[in-house]
């Protein structure tokens, strides 16, 4: 394997999978030339005139769509750790002996553990997107035949559109859809929200196969899946477990030290003004990320200002922002309680969107570097602010970049995460996975502290004279070395091995995961 | 020492397992006759402190003399400061009649001193056997910071937890708060001491105070334990009145010591002990805190009311809170991290008691620089108690 040190100080290789790559360059600096992808042209005179595209089952579907050996197939993750669709899809596969599919999933949950047999038998030969949990130590552990291919949810549209990845066959998991294939996420037992995360591959894909348990009359509306992009409508009994799609009960954390810093998120987007009339943020699930909003809700109604649009993640405190008139709009990547999707199925201003509209860099325009603060986690931050999401200090690939990347581009980005977890220091001198140069993020902000890039004069100037705990990166990490021991040690890691590459918004190779040795 | 152990093979842990255990370890020990020291680590942080867990363990090993033993660790992240209290309590457990002890380096943000009058608005109880929660809890800036030995340790993790608070008030950081610990009932409330007393505690609180008798014995302790190792920090009590006949007795405990800095109110065994349900109003103990109230002001000390137990509703904490300052209580127990902003907002001063507090300190310094014996605002006399609780007032809203 070949290897070029990027513009980031990276080595990655110029090649893998016997695709070539080109290496990070720099934020904005890479701005390919020639034109997008284009799917081929089809005809309606090879469809049912009534528009009954239905098959009797998922394996046909894939027989009718001419799955063979080496083929890229694609799978969205809308369903979350719920989903046994691409289960029951690779047990077919399987059962029919192909061999050496590229898995090109939006990403991945603990419930596909189940594929990691078919990875070892050479059914799957590697995955593009998230390996998460199992799957990810088994990715670190060198087991993988092919290098995974981590993109953020923008750069998975990104490398559709441009040709990077052509996916053959695309199955599509749809709670609603007709005959014709026209499918939405927001009707039947297993509404999930949204199905943005599957528009680029209906609209590339050589071939397209909604699967369903919600079979409804033509038309099914809204057809957030356009049916004229539907080659095969396959019904099934379930798409997976409901509780696990939309679990219902996603709470704020009850974690005092994680509400801690939700509370010094709010105080420090008041001080530097950004909560004000019109403004936007976004919003993601689970721990600090939800913690924060009842805080900007309380200092909104104080203040009596209004947000112009929010951004999820969307969940039941997204949905009360907006119906209690304290944002004209959500705009929604994925939803993640049942209150969301009544939301999006019931309020007009409550739009779904897809990595196009919210993410793809190489587009005329990119929303989320409209948003005006953007807060997201990290498992590290170097002394640099550069972050990494994917792997953790033990070097193990446990995590998707799922639209990370992408919401670095907001106005203010802030990395809300604790100190340390047990005896792990987040603040590291240098990331083991470099997934966001540290240009992009602004703010770092812990339960010890709050730590402004230096880049951010402006934000600096801004909170001089709050009472904010603004300390340095590396003030917050010297204090968490005495806690902890001392200097962690670094994992022993095989550099000559790489297991995975992490794509930047653009395509470009940013950094490489290795294979882990201890 | 050798000998003894040498008649001995038996196995003893200490510490936590399972899924759930998060910065905590479980440490198994077999002290045997021969075959040198063999270790097993299993920890969740071995990349990063695998080497570090098994020098503080080589270290251990060495102080106590330890050179043949089976030692197997199953760590969960658990900080220094924890690995070495879960270690040298499964060795007590073997070799009770050692006496050594393994102690970690003092850290220097841990020396603060305490005065008898400071602001004790809120004082928050961490569980004495729960490592987890120690090193963020004084993020939440807590006045006090209770290491709690009694009511919140199961009674056969007491041992256990004296290391762990016994190595907490050496390694970790409480930030300002004041370093409180919970002794357990007298008599084992005494052998605690031995664990605290001479790690720079501030304030140690006596449960289930009945008599001054009982503040006397703990007080000669601390004394005796003060000479030994010739401690000059002050140490202050707390006495903890929880049942009926503490009330009846109330003034006796507040002036049994000169020591005694605050007197407080246990409402969950008051009101057990005089056969009532606690409710979030508390007119059952309304008789109860209003004598411990009358007794710590008669005895000249602060006096600080009861835990709210309901921690999830912030609002009836605040109302409950507000009748607690409202009858003369100067501070409150904290359960959870959250109540601590609203206990501090609660006894915050008003705008109006601040302009007139403002009104009264500038009068009492104007009369001391004229040299006058006598101070008036207005046409009124002011006393000295009229200076100091206005003084206590900007302190409390952070004016002075």
């Amino acid at each position: 394997m070949k290897f070029i040190k990027n513009t980031a100080n990276r080595l990655v290789p110029l090649q893998v999978n016997g695709q070539k790559l080109t290496p990070f360059k720099g934020v904005g600096n890479y701005i390919p030339k020639g034109k997008t992808a284009s799917a081929k042209i089809s005809s309606c005179t090879n469809f049912d005139p009534g528009g009954n595209k239905l098959v009797k089952s998922l394996k046909d579907a894939l027989i009718k769509a001419g799955i063979k050996d080496g083929m890229t197939i694609s799978t969205h993750h809308h369903l979350r750790n719920g989903d046994i669709v691409t289960n029951l899809l690779f047990d077919i596969i399987k059962g029919m002996g192909i061999k050496n599919i590229r898995w090109f999933p939006s990403a991945s949950f603990p419930c596909h553990s189940h594929l990691i047999k078919y990875l070892e038998d050479g059914t799957i030969h590697h995955i593009e997107g998230s390996m998460n949990g199992p799957l990810g130590k088994f990715t670190s552990l060198g087991k993988m035949k092919g290098v995974g291919v981590l993109r953020s949810h923008g750069g998975r549209y990104q490398a559709i559109q441009d040709g990077d990845v052509h996916i053959d066959i695309a199955v599509i998991a749809a709670p609603s859809s007709d005959h014709f294939g026209n499918a939405n996420g927001v009707n039947g037992k297993s509404a999930c929200g949204g199905l943005g995360f599957a528009l680029a591959d209906s609209e590339y894909a050589d071939k397209v196969i909604v699967v369903t348990d919600n079979l409804v009359p033509f038309p099914c509306v809204p057809w957030q899946i356009q049916g004229n992009n539907v080659d095969y409508v396959v019904q099934v009994d379930s798409l997976g477990d409901s509780s696990k799609i939309v679990s219902g009960t996603t709470e704020i954390t009850k974690s005092p030290d994680r509400i801690l810093i939700a509370e010094y998120i709010a105080e420090f987007m008041e001080a530097v003004g950004i909560i004000k009339d019109g403004f936007s943020f976004q919003a993601g699930a689970g721990g600090t990320s939800l913690a924060f909003i009842p805080f900007i809700k309380e200092k909104m109604k104080a203040k009596n200002v209004k947000a112009s649009f929010v951004r999820g993640g969307s969940s039941k405190y997204l949905v009360e922002l907006l119906e209690e008139g304290l944002t004209n709009y959500i705009l929604d990547g994925q939803t993640f309680d049942l209150d969301g999707v009544r939301s999006m199925r019931d309020n007009p201003n409550h739009v779904m969107t897809s990595p196009f509209t919210s993410y793809n860099y190489h587009g005329k325009g990119n929303f989320a570097s409209i948003i005006d603060a953007a807060i997201l986690g990290a498992t590290e931050v170097d002394l640099n602010f550069n972050a990494n999401v994917v792997t953790h200090s033990d070097g193990y690939l446990l995590h998707g970049i799922g639209g990370w990347q992408n919401c670095l581009f907001s106005k203010c980005t802030i990395l809300a995460i604790p100190s340390f977890r047990d005896r792990i220091p987040v603040i590291v001198d240098n990331v083991t996975t470099l997934c966001g140069p540290g240009e992009l993020i602004d703010v770092v902000i812990t339960e010890r502290g709050i730590a402004i890039n230096p880049r951010r004069k402006d934000l600096i100037s801004a909170v001089n004279n709050s009472s904010l705990p603004i300390r340095t990166l590396k003030e917050i990490q010297q204090e968490v070395y005495e806690i902890c021991g001392g200097v962690p040690m670094k994992p022993i890691l095989d550099k000559k091995s790489v297991v995975a590459i992490v794509k930047w918004v653009d395509g470009t190779v940013l950094d490489s995961i290795y294979k882990v040795l201890g | 020492m050798r000998k003894k152990m040498n008649s001995i093979s038996k196995i003893a842990s200490a510490g936590k397992r399972g899924d759930k255990v998060r910065s905590d370890c479980f440490i198994q020990m077999e002290l045997k006759k021969r075959g040198g020291l063999k270790s097993s680590i299993i920890s969740k942080v071995n990349v990063m402190y695998g080497e570090t867990i098994n020098d503080l363990l080589l270290e251990m090993c060495d102080h106590f003399g330890i050179e043949n033993a089976e030692i197997f660790i199953e760590d969960y992240g658990a900080l220094p400061f924890t690995i070495a209290a879960r270690f040298e309590s499964a060795y007590k457990k073997l070799m009770s009649q050692d006496t050594r002890e393994f102690l970690l380096p003092f850290s220097k943000s841990n020396k603060q001193s305490t005065t008898k009058d400071r602001l004790r608005r809120s004082r928050l109880y961490l569980p004495g056997n729960e490592p987890k929660f120690y090193p963020n809890a004084g993020l939440h800036k807590p006045d006090g910071m209770i290491l709690d030995l009694e009511d919140s340790v199961h009674p056969s993790e007491k041992e256990n937890a004296r290391y762990l608070v016994r190595n907490a008030l050496r390694s970790v950081n409480f930030y300002k708060a004041e370093r409180m610990v919970r002794i357990n009932q007298l008599p084992m409330g005494l052998i605690d001491l031995r664990f605290v007393v001479p790690h720079h505690v501030n304030v140690i609180l006596i449960p289930k105070v009945e008599s001054a008798e009982t503040v006397k014995i703990v007080d000669e302790e601390i004394q005796k334990i003060r000479d030994a190792y010739k401690i000059k920090y002050p140490i202050y009590l707390m006495p903890i009145i929880e049942s009926a006949l503490g009330i009846i007795n109330a003034y006796e405990i507040a002036s049994a010591s000169h020591n005694i800095c605050a007197l407080t109110i246990g409402l969950e065994d008051y009101t057990a002990d005089i056969g009532v349900e606690r409710t979030n109003e508390g007119i059952e103990s309304l008789f109860a805190r209003c004598q411990v109230i009358n007794a710590a002001k008669a005895a000249g000390v602060q006096a600080i009311d009861s835990v709210f137990s309901d921690f999830e509703n912030l609002d009836a904490l605040r109302l409950n809170t507000l009748q607690a300052k409202s009858i003369g209580f100067e501070g409150k127990g904290c359960i959870h991290p959250r109540q601590i902003n609203v206990v501090h907002e609660v006894f915050a001063s008003t705008q109006s008691e601040i302009e007139k507090a403002l009104k009264i300190v500038d009068a009492f310094e104007t009369a001391n620089k004229q040299g006058l014996g006598v101070v008036a605002l207005g046409n009124k006399m002011i006393d000295a108690p009229v200076v100091k609780r206005a003084l206590r007032i900007l302190e409390l809203s952070n004016k002075k």
